[in-house]
């Protein structure tokens, strides 16, 4: 973020200076010196900032706060960026553009190009929480008049919470000339809600009807203050009408409270259902398909989530890229693995499911092994691309996050065409005729070897996508598929045994069911009862939610 | 056919002689030291280094010319994160392998099944992991934490530096969580702090669905009072946990979560972005600057050959353990058990961090307390430390049937379990 001349967030230049100094540098005001300080100064402030205790590093802040020089703000910027470097031969700071394993800097104070640093060279400005906070504030209140309604909007928001006397005159100033419509309402609200607690009762009544169809967590706080009683019992609101207001405002927040909860409910339960279906999907193929019990389910996810974690060292800059590549060569590895598994091992087991049972097992044993030894028994660590962090902010009492949102989507997507493969192509009709009457099959000419070998391929190389899914929620680790391979089965026997349809609707629903008991009964007996359920729900139908019908069943 | 079964006889006779021999004289003029730490399962994750820790200090007490005159060996076993084959493996290490000392166990549930077999055979254990306290056995010595010494600081941290309000108390459903909260509980209530203000939560050992619990949070602490999370969630539930915090907006200024089992080992197998400025209270950081922690790290890096691998809190009770057993060992001029228990209480040993820890008659070590923030690689700035060391209290004071609880090994009093009150030893060992 270069400040170049003329577009500056000019709050350090002379002329809106002057009256910052009624307002919020008051404190720093006192020297009144408004031209740039000399880079002596600067350079030795500056020195304090990279060194020494947190303490002085608060200081610091402070002194370059006063100096009021224009090249302070960028300097801060970088600061809460984590973007400020010291070199540690050279005692001075610099600024890095990119935020990559070689950095480009540039001096912070003379702002010129410093050429190319590496890791080992620099040392970051390190902040805590409070020191992150106060800058925060700091900048907000720096960046007020900047030229772009973004910036403005933001430091705005940086200022909503402790609005003391100061920041209202502020705040007020800034109203006079501001022209962008959201920054005019965000910092009308933060007035507003200030008028709600104190003063004339007309304004009170009227901030508080124009605030209680907001869904604004502050308005919803500053009201149940106004219906809060002290240890006597009394009311701390004095005036009843006010109350009165206050209260049916409250109430009909809570209404909307519960309709979002709601909402939250159900997509949790559907996101949660979605990581279910991913993972119990390929099993609903090798195992509800074709009979096998693969206890490796849970290990050929794990391969594919390894598989994200070697692209994405592969190609460090390229976070989003590395995701989508990732999903085909997860699906090939895995489905690789997988038809090794069948070739090497299940081939000569079918019909003797105790054994397929306990070969794969010993299977998951030691491929967890295999990659303790080549990856280490630590957790690798996945980055996941900025698009995917964070959450769709509906508003304050609302948000879905991303990640579980194309979760969900991804799921789908598999699920889809996993229907269209068997149902559309050669494969899929030769997967379900075996599956339906093998010797048969094989009279008609399918070479029934060759087709298990490809379902089962199939089904694992979907183990190895979901692989990828999950390595974005959770730990991309040896273990990762033991947490799976429970939840996995359960939901392919609940579902029913070899109907794709019956995974789906038996993980959302599970899914569902478990988001909505979680609340109620905590985490740990949520999934209890959820088990309890499956449990009575197998002994009244043995065959699932969708059993299969006519000759199918028999095979 | 016959020939060859012939000579494998004969092969396997010389082989087996000629181990014999070398078992022999190997015993006569070494000490044993058994290493009793999983290297597969689970719990590798953490306690494979610990091992790797075990080995680079017996090395180095070798090239320093060993103890009394005799070189050390390490005797390393894998009780392959099974709690009850931590048993079989102790109860080897002492009747077969005859080690002088055990180090070793990260769980609670594998020191207390290794503890009746220590206690059998009068072993010694040195446990360098913090736990949930509520216990002092004569056979083992705890280097780790107890409560008093990380849990209660950082409460207490938030309480007055941070002015937190209102209070998450989240873990995983085990011995040490429940315990701890237990104890935390009752000490926010001896505090003021109201029941509604307190909220509990436990999810099961690898929870990775955190999105209702951390909804739930976000509720909690959005009334318009500063809350923070006290987390004692243990191993791998913690990336979902903090991932779901940061994708749900709560970051560390808002809803600051103090860790207990989060360190740098930990933090170098994720992706530490949504985890900045969250904290974690142990008594040792790598990025502590001292001499003798800088000597620590170039040392590990020597011995490990990776200059990227990080130090950790369990690491450095290693080697203050280790390093107060040698002292003891030379106190005592001999290994013995019985003489080198006695002769470790009161043994001195400076900690890396700066200070002196000494082993208590509870068989506690003193320790100092750090409150760090997590930064982006992986490493703490610590923005608290206790001005002195804190001694480790091995039955807590904040629950009301272990206060008139206190261990003493020494005479006249020499129990883990004596009753204030009622004058008596429990009779119970630990």
């Amino acid at each position: 973020m270069r400040t170049l001349p003329g577009n500056t967030m000019n709050t350090f230049v002379p002329y809106p200076f002057t009256h910052f100094c009624a307002g919020l540098l008051l404190l720093f005001c006192l020297s009144a010196q408004a031209q740039p300080a000399s880079g002596q100064q600067l350079q030795d402030v500056l020195i304090h900032l990279s060194q020494g205790a947190m303490s002085e590093r608060e200081q610091a802040i402070k002194q370059l706060v006063e100096l009021k020089d224009p090249r302070g703000l960028p300097i801060l910027q970088a600061l809460l960026a984590g973007k400020l470097l010291a070199l540690k031969t050279e005692n001075k700071l610099v600024i890095a553009d990119g935020d990559d394993q070689n950095y480009a800097v540039r001096d912070a104070i003379s702002d010129e190009p410093n050429g190319m640093v590496s890791a080992e060279q620099i040392s970051k400005i390190n902040l805590t929480n409070k020191l992150r906070g106060n800058l925060r504030k700091i900048i907000g209140e720096l960046e007020l008049n900047a030229d772009s309604p973004a910036i403005r909007l933001a430091a705005v928001k940086a200022m909503d919470k402790d609005v003391d006397e100061r920041l209202i005159t502020l705040f007020q100033q800034r109203l006079t000339v501001e022209q962008d419509g959201k920054v005019k309402q965000a910092i009308q609200d933060i007035l507003l809600l200030q008028k709600i607690s104190g003063g004339d009762k007309n304004q009170r009544i009227q901030a508080i009807n124009e605030l209680k169809d907001h869904d604004s967590q502050d308005v919803f706080n500053k009201l149940k203050t106004l219906a809060e009683k002290d240890a006597d019992g009394h009311y701390l609101e004095t005036d009843s009408d006010i109350r009165n207001i206050a209260e049916s405002a409250i109430a009909s927040i809570n209404n909307r409270l519960r309709l979002y909860s709601a909402i939250e409910t159900v997509f949790f339960g559907l996101s949660l259902g979605a990581v279910l279906v991913l993972s119990a999907i390929g099993l609903a193929i090798t195992f509800g398909v074709m009979g096998v019990i693969n206890m490796a389910h849970g290990e050929l996810m794990m391969i594919g989530a390894y598989t994200t974690y070697v692209i994405q060292q592969l190609m460090p800059n390229q976070l989003g890229l590395s995701i989508f590549l990732a999903i085909p060569a997860a699906f090939t590895l895995s489905a690789l693995v997988g038809i090794a598994i069948e070739r090497g091992i299940i081939r000569f087991l079918y019909g003797r499911p105790l054994e397929t049972l306990l070969a794969t097992f010993g299977v998951s044993l030691f491929l967890q092994q295999a990659v303790r030894s080549i990856f280490s028994p630590l957790n690798r660590s996945v980055a996941t691309p900025e698009w995917m962090s964070g959450s769709w902010q509906i508003n304050d009492f609302l948000s879905l996050t991303w990640n579980r949102f194309y979760i969900l989507i991804f799921c789908l997507l598999v699920f889809v065409l996993l229907m269209q493969i068997l149902k559309r192509t050669k494969l899929g009709l030769e997967v379900r005729a075996v599956a339906q009457n093998r010797r048969m099959a094989k009279a008609m000419g399918i070479p029934t070897a060759r087709v298990d070998a490809m379902t089962f391929g199939l089904g694992s190389g979907i183990a190895g996508v979901a692989g990828v899914a999950l390595s974005q929620i959770t730990n991309v680790g040896p273990n990762l598929g033991q947490a799976y391979i429970v939840d996995s089965f359960m939901v392919v026997v609940f579902g029913g045994v070899g109907n794709l349809l019956g995974t789906l609707v038996a993980g959302f629903s599970l899914g569902i069911a478990n988001k909505f008991l979680e609340p109620l009964a905590g985490a740990v007996l949520a999934k209890i009862l959820v088990l309890v359920f499956i449990i009575l729900f197998i002994q009244k139908r043995p065959r699932g939610l969708f059993p299969q019908k006519g000759r199918a069943a028999d095979a | 056919m016959k020939n060859y079964l012939q000579v494998c006889k004969k092969w396997a006779v010389t082989v087996a002689v000629s181990a014999c021999m070398l078992t022999t004289a190997h015993a006569e003029d070494t000490i044993k030291i058994g290493v009793l730490h999983s290297l597969s399962g689970t719990m590798a994750i953490s306690e494979t280094t610990l091992k790797d820790t075990m080995l680079m200090l017996i090395d180095e007490q070798n090239k320093k010319g060993g103890l009394l005159g005799k070189k050390l060996e390490a005797v390393v076993v894998d009780p392959a994160s099974n709690w009850p084959l931590f048993a079989e493996k102790a109860r080897e290490l002492l009747t077969k392998d005859k080690v002088a000392a055990i180090f070793g166990c990260w769980t609670s549930v594998s020191r207390k099944s290794v503890l009746p077999v220590i206690e059998e055979l009068n072993g010694i254990l040195f446990y360098p992991v913090q736990y949930e306290g509520e216990e002092s056995s004569k056979n083992v010595f705890y280097t780790g934490a107890a409560p008093n010494q990380q849990a209660i600081p950082a409460v207490d941290y938030l309480m007055n530096d941070l002015k937190v309000k209102r209070w998450v108390l989240a873990g995983t459903d085990y011995v040490y969580p429940r315990t701890t909260n237990k104890i935390l509980e009752a000490y926010l209530k001896s505090k003021g702090v109201a029941k509604k203000d307190i909220m509990i939560n436990y999810t099961p050992f690898g929870h990775s669905d955190w999105q209702s619990i951390v909804a739930d949070i976000k509720k909690f602490g959005s009334a318009g009072k500063k809350t923070a999370v006290v987390s004692t969630i243990n191993g791998d539930a913690n990336v979902p946990f903090y991932k779901e915090l940061g994708n749900q907006g709560v970051s560390a200024e808002n809803i600051p979560v103090v860790a207990f089992s989060v360190g740098e080992e930990e933090l170098s197998g994720i992706d530490t972005k949504p985890l900045v400025g969250h904290l974690a209270a142990w008594n040792y950081f790598m990025s502590v600057d001292t001499t003798k922690n800088a000597a620590f790290i170039k040392q590990w890096h020597d011995f490990i050959k990776n200059p990227k691998r990080v130090t950790n809190d369990p690491m450095e009770a290693h080697y203050i353990g280790f390093n107060m057993w040698v002292k003891a060992v030379e106190k005592a001029g001999k290994t013995d058990p019985d003489a080198v228990q006695k002769a470790l209480i009161g043994v001195e040993f400076p900690n890396l961090t700066g200070g002196t820890a000494k082993m208590l008659p509870n068989h506690h070590i003193s320790k100092p307390v750090l409150i760090g923030e997590i930064q982006d690689d992986g490493q703490f700035v610590t923005v608290w430390q206790t001005n002195k060391l804190v001694d480790g209290d091995a039955w807590s004071d904040f629950l009301p049937e272990s206060k008139p609880i206190i261990a003493d090994w020494t005479a006249p009093i020499n129990c883990g379990n004596y009753n204030t009150k009622t004058k008596k030893c429990s009779g119970q060992n630990y």
